[in-house]
Order: C-alpha cells, then sequence, then structure tokens
C-alpha cells in the first residue's frame, strides 16, 4: 500500500504511457460511438472507464481488444500502432461480461486454451494453468464443465484464462455484473489484489461507480462518447469538474446560483438576499449562473443555531434510515430540498430529530463546490 | 400420474391404431408362409432367408447406403458454411435474398427438382448412376441442414468466438476449436436428417438414377408394381426393426444426458453455498 501512495506515473511528465488513444473517433452509420478522445495509460495502472449504458465505455474497450477497428485516430499499446493488428496477434486479453467459458471444456482446459495456441511445451501450459488455478484458488475444480460451477467460480476462470498468458493489458467488461452485491464487494478486492500480485495493467468498463470508485487508481467518466472527467477516484469525487460528474458519482446536493462577489471565497446568491460561501474554482465572473454542489456528508444538521458561514433553516421532509447512515431530507422555505447524511455512530442514540422539526444545516466554506457547466 | 378419461383412451387408442395397423400388417404377413400376400397360411422366416439372398436388393441396398452416406456428409459441410456465413458474418449485400433463396428448394415439389437436375445432367453430359444421385440428392438435403444449423447458430454467444480470437485463434481455428464442437449437435442432427431424407426419397432419385444404379426405394417400387410379393414385406419389416431400434437407442441416451445436466446443476448450487 505505501507503493500505491507513491504510484502517480501520470503526474510524472517523462512517465512513457503503456496505452495512448489519439484523436480516436468511432462511427457506425451515423451514430458516433466515440467521439474524438485522447488518454495515455501508464503500465500497471488500473483504470476504470465509467459511464452509463450506451456511453461508448464498450466500444472504446472493444478498439483495445481490436474487435473494432478506430474511425479516425490511432491507438498504440507499448509503442506499437495497432492498425490492421487482429486481436489474435495482441498482447491483449479480454474478460467477457457474459464470461465467454468455453462449454464444451474443462476449468483446466479452459484456462489452457490461450497457451496451446501458442505452441507452448505440454509441460510448460501443465505449470502456467496450475499457477492460474492457484492464483484464483479454483483448484479443486479443475476437472469441472463450466456449467458445473457457480457463478463466482465461473467469473474466476474467466479471469485465470485471461490471465493465463500473461497479457500486458488485460480488458476486463463489466467484470461482476452477474454477481450478488457482498460477492461483487468481495471479488473486487480479489480482483485489486491479483492486480498488485502480478503488476498487469487493467482496464475495466463499468456502470457501477462504486466499484470503479473501489478498484481503479484512476477513472474515466464517459458520456456520449467522450470523457468528462479522467482523473483519481477522490478528484472525481471531492473536485468534479462538472454537475455532470458530481451528479453521476454518488450523492450531491445542486444548488443552481448566480455569482456576487470573488474574494478569497466566492459568494453566491441562491434566492432573494440568500447567500452562500465557498471556494472559487477555475475561471469565474461576476454575475455568472453556476451551480453549487455539495455532499450530503458534508452538512451538519443541528437543532440550535450553528456558527457555520453557510446555514440555512428548514423542515425535515422525509428521514431515511440505512443502517450505518440516516438521510434527512430538508426542505427550504426558498424551495430547494437539501440532502443531509448522518453517520449513526452510537447503537442507541435517541432520535434527535423527527418529521416537520425545524432544523438548521449548516456546512464549511469549503464544502461546496461551484461548478459552471 | 393422472387416469385417463375413457375419452383420453378411446381417442389414443383411434390414433395408434390409425398410425400403426398397417405397420403391424405388414410385420404380420412377413412371417406369412404363403405366396399370397392377404392369405395367411402359418408362420414362417424364409422370406428373410430370400430377401438375404436376393442380390439386386441388397446392390440397391448398398447404393443407397452408400448415396445418403456421401450427399448427408457433402450436404452437411455446405449446408453449415451457409448458416454460419449467414448468421455470423453480420449484413452483407444480399444476404436477405441469399437467405431466402436457400430455403427456397425445401417447399419446390420435388418432381420440379428432380426434373430440373435430369435436364442439367443431360445437358452437361453426366452419365446418370450414383453420382448423379449424389449431387441431387446433396442439392435438397443441404437446405435442411443449413435450417437446422442456422436456428442452433440464432443462440449461439458471439463472445464464445471472441474469447477463441483473443486467445490466440486465427477465424478459422476459432470455428474449429470452439464453435463447431458447441454446434456439433445441430450438426449432427442436420446429418441425420440429411441421411434419411436421402433413404427415403423416391422422386428425385428416380430422375437422376440410371440403369447402372438403383436405390432401394425406387428398388421396391417397382418391384411392387410387378405385385406385392411377401419378400417386400420382410425387407420392409428389417428396415422397420433397424428404425426402431435408432429411435430407442436416441431416446434413452438423451434421457441419460437430461438426468447428467440435473446431476451438474446439483453440484453447481452446492458449490454456490
Amino acid at each position: 500500500m505505501v507503493n500505491e501512495a507513491a504510484f502517480h506515473p501520470w503526474d510524472d511528465p517523462d512517465a512513457t504511457p503503456l496505452i495512448r488513444i489519439e484523436g480516436v473517433t468511432k462511427t457506425f452509420g451515423d451514430f458516433t460511438a466515440i467521439d474524438d478522445v485522447s488518454l495515455s495509460i501508464y503500465g500497471q495502472e488500473f483504470f476504470a472507464l465509467l459511464g452509463p449504458s450506451g456511453c461508448g465505455k464498450t466500444t472504446l474497450m472493444r478498439m483495445l481488444a481490436g474487435f473494432e477497428t478506430p474511425s479516425a485516430g490511432r491507438i498504440t499499446i507499448d509503442g506499437t500502432d495497432m492498425a490492421g493488428v487482429p486481436p489474435n496477434k495482441r498482447a491483449v486479453n479480454m474478460m467477457f461480461q457474459s464470461y465467454a467459458l468455453f462449454p464444451h471444456l474443462s476449468v483446466w482446459d479452459n484456462i489452457a486454451f490461450g497457451l496451446k495456441r501458442d505452441g507452448l511445451d505440454r509441460d510448460l501450459v501443465g505449470a502456467r494453468v496450475d499457477e492460474m488455478l492457484k492464483l484464483t484458488q479454483l483448484g479443486k475444480l479443475a476437472r469441472r464443465k463450466p456449467h458445473q460451477l457457480s457463478g463466482g467460480q465461473r467469473q474466476r476462470v474467466a479471469l485465470a484464462r485471461a490471465m493465463a498468458k500473461g497479457p500486458k493489458l488485460l480488458l476486463l467488461d463489466e467484470p461482476l455484473g452477474a454477481l450478488d452485491k457482498k460477492l461483487r464487494q468481495e471479488t473486487q478486492f480479489e480482483l485489486m489484489d491479483i492486480q498488485e500480485k502480478t503488476g498487469t495493467t487493467f482496464v475495466i468498463v463499468t456502470h457501477d461507480q462504486e466499484e470503479a470508485m473501489t478498484v481503479a487508481s484512476r477513472v474515466a467518466v464517459m458520456d456520449q462518447g467522450r470523457f468528462m472527467q479522467v482523473d483519481t477516484p477522490d478528484r472525481i469525487y471531492e473536485a468534479p469538474n462538472s454537475v455532470y460528474v458530481a451528479d453521476f458519482i454518488g450523492d450531491v446536493n445542486l444548488v443552481p446560483a448566480r455569482v456576487r462577489q470573488l474574494r478569497d471565497a466566492v459568494m453566491l446568491d441562491w434566492a432573494e438576499g440568500k447567500r452562500f460561501f465557498a471556494k472559487p474554482v477555475g475561471d469565474l465572473t461576476v454575475g455568472q449562473e453556476v451551480t453549487l454542489a455539495i455532499r450530503p456528508e458534508k452538512i451538519a444538521i443541528s437543532r440550535e443555531v450553528p456558527e457555520e458561514p453557510n446555514r440555512v433553516k428548514g423542515k425535515i421532509l422525509d428521514i431515511g434510515y440505512l443502517g450505518n447512515l440516516s438521510t434527512y431530507h430538508v426542505e427550504l422555505p426558498e424551495g430547494p430540498v437539501i440532502k443531509c447524511e448522518v453517520g449513526n455512530r452510537s447503537r442507541l442514540s435517541r432520535r434527535d430529530f423527527s418529521w416537520d422539526d425545524e432544523v438548521w444545516l449548516s456546512w464549511s466554506d469549503t464544502a461546496g463546490l461551484v461548478l459552471s457547466s | 400420474m393422472n387416469r385417463l378419461s375413457w375419452f383420453n383412451v378411446v381417442s389414443l387408442t383411434l390414433g395408434f391404431a390409425f398410425l400403426y395397423i398397417p405397420m403391424v400388417i405388414l410385420v404380420i404377413f412377413s412371417f406369412n408362409e404363403s405366396k399370397l400376400v392377404t392369405v395367411w397360411a402359418g408362420f414362417s422366416t424364409k422370406w428373410y432367408g430370400e430377401v438375404i439372398r436376393n442380390e439386386a436388393f441388397l446392390d440397391a441396398a448398398w447404393v443407397t447406403l452408400r448415396v445418403a452416406f456421401f450427399s448427408a456428409t457433402i450436404a452437411t459441410v455446405l449446408g453449415t458454411m451457409a448458416a454460419y456465413a449467414m448468421m455470423r458474418r453480420g449484413a452483407f449485400v444480399g444476404r436477405t435474398l441469399f437467405s431466402g433463396m436457400i430455403y427456397a428448394p425445401l417447399v419446390m415439389p420435388e418432381v420440379i427438382t428432380g426434373l430440373s437436375l435430369l435436364l442439367l445432367f443431360i445437358a452437361i453430359g453426366l452419365d446418370r448412376g450414383v453420382l448423379t444421385i449424389i449431387l441431387a440428392h446433396t442439392t435438397f438435403a443441404m437446405c435442411y441442414v443449413s435450417v437446422v444449423v442456422s436456428s442452433r447458430l440464432v443462440s449461439f454467444d458471439n463472445s464464445l468466438e471472441e474469447a477463441a480470437l483473443d486467445l490466440g485463434c486465427t477465424r478459422f481455428q476459432a470455428f474449429m476449436s470452439v464453435t463447431l464442437p458447441i454446434i456439433a449437435p445441430a450438426v449432427i442432427a442436420g446429418w441425420l436428417l440429411a441421411f434419411t431424407l436421402s433413404l427415403d426419397d423416391l422422386v428425385i432419385a428416380s430422375f437422376t438414377a440410371g440403369p447402372s444404379a438403383t436405390t432401394l426405394p425406387i428398388k421396391i417400387f417397382s418391384s411392387v408394381r410387378l405385385g406385392v410379393s411377401p419378400e417386400i414385406n420382410a425387407l420392409s419389416t428389417i428396415i422397420i426393426g433397424i428404425v426402431t431400434v435408432g429411435v430407442l437407442v436416441a431416446s434413452v441416451l438423451s434421457k441419460r444426458q437430461i438426468a447428467q445436466a440435473r446431476r451438474d446443476e446439483a453440484m453447481a448450487d452446492q458449490a454456490e453455498g
């Protein structure tokens, strides 16, 4: 984990990326699936392509695998231009969404499939398959056929098969989509472990933002064939560059406002005679229409008038009890409903607030983010 | 198990009687001592001996088997290729026309297929014999194979083939090592269908057969025209016997397969827990 803290090749101007995507566009007839995107992915990264279905993330991955060719632009892997290189000639392997395990072959033969294609020696194939079985803890199931396995086991076979050839780049298409929530969370950590152990570069496609945040070193948030933001998970969450990203990742309160004053803190008008303060981000001009984004967990709720510069009074509309958290929906007299999340730290805390209570919400001037797009 | 109502019993009885009485009569009279087909004169198996000693029948049977085997095999290769091209290669120019045309011979009256093939063979000066029957049977059996195989390919997961490509196969290797083994049951079913159709066929074979080669159906048909002999009954009984054994074996095998699939599912469920 010490290494992980120091792993920031994308900030190092001298680092050479493993994959370069340069001005790539992909059209299917009239439809533009990928719209002039550029991206560098570095060796040993765990990179996530995140977006709603139809945003082009799968198309981009299939271009890396060689199943689709870019309509324009260039993809290089390890310095080699991939134009015209078929999937079977790329040092790239893919784990398919449906796993695509060969139903007529045993677990062992599934994993050995790619190695046999390479014309490897029998003993070498055997040794490598055993290594993969051990890595994915499938040793006892080697003789089984895919339909004799549970969903989680199939997922591991698919991973072992894709890893067996020791690819430079492993592509994972919604790898955990078919698993139930608990198994999915366990498997996320297994994936990270395996990625760390083998040092392979992973590119994962997912529509599940929690999954992307958990596993990835960097996340690209995609919409309509473009990258909205490419950044580390914490920057994506804490410093989204647009309303789209802020809204797509996690829960957020979005309040439309107008810039009133620009000093060390931005002063925003959000309703007649009502002001919020926030840290300035980017170029803002007085009078500009903006959106204030505040995460619900950064808002405090209290009965007494709080000290914070940003405070509003409202009435509790809804209370959601999630066990670890409670969510309060507070309606302000000016109209907006603000969500506020409070951790339930003690087991037997009495209910402080109830429906229709008048409460104060407050947050610091660094908690909110002013977004101009 | 529910008890059958009297209505069901009656309809079952009538239905099966309708289907099987002709065959039962045929089988019974194959053991008739008398040369007259309709008069029972005691039990005998002498007609079976006659059949086995009848060289014309044996020759015809041998021709029929060879024709069925080769035409089924060629039709399976061509039909599978056609089905694969239509189902897997996405849209190409004229695909709809092509897929419509491959099914056309299914609805074409056999007489027309036979006649047009006859005209073709005469035009190109091909002597009619075993080869022409094989060609003719391949032509019409190919459509059936392609229908059977493409219905399997519809539900075939394309990512399996992509996975094979991804793991280093060329397109041909991917087809041979992944696609073909998975669709094998349909391909085999297609072959069996083509084989049976060829065994059965009388109309097309009689157009394309020459003096040098006669198939069993033609032989039976022409000898019946000279009067039904108990020998034909014996021959038919042998064929019925072979078919029955084949059907029984197939149903036992498929029952076993279902039982195996159930056990596998139970195993996977256990693994889940």
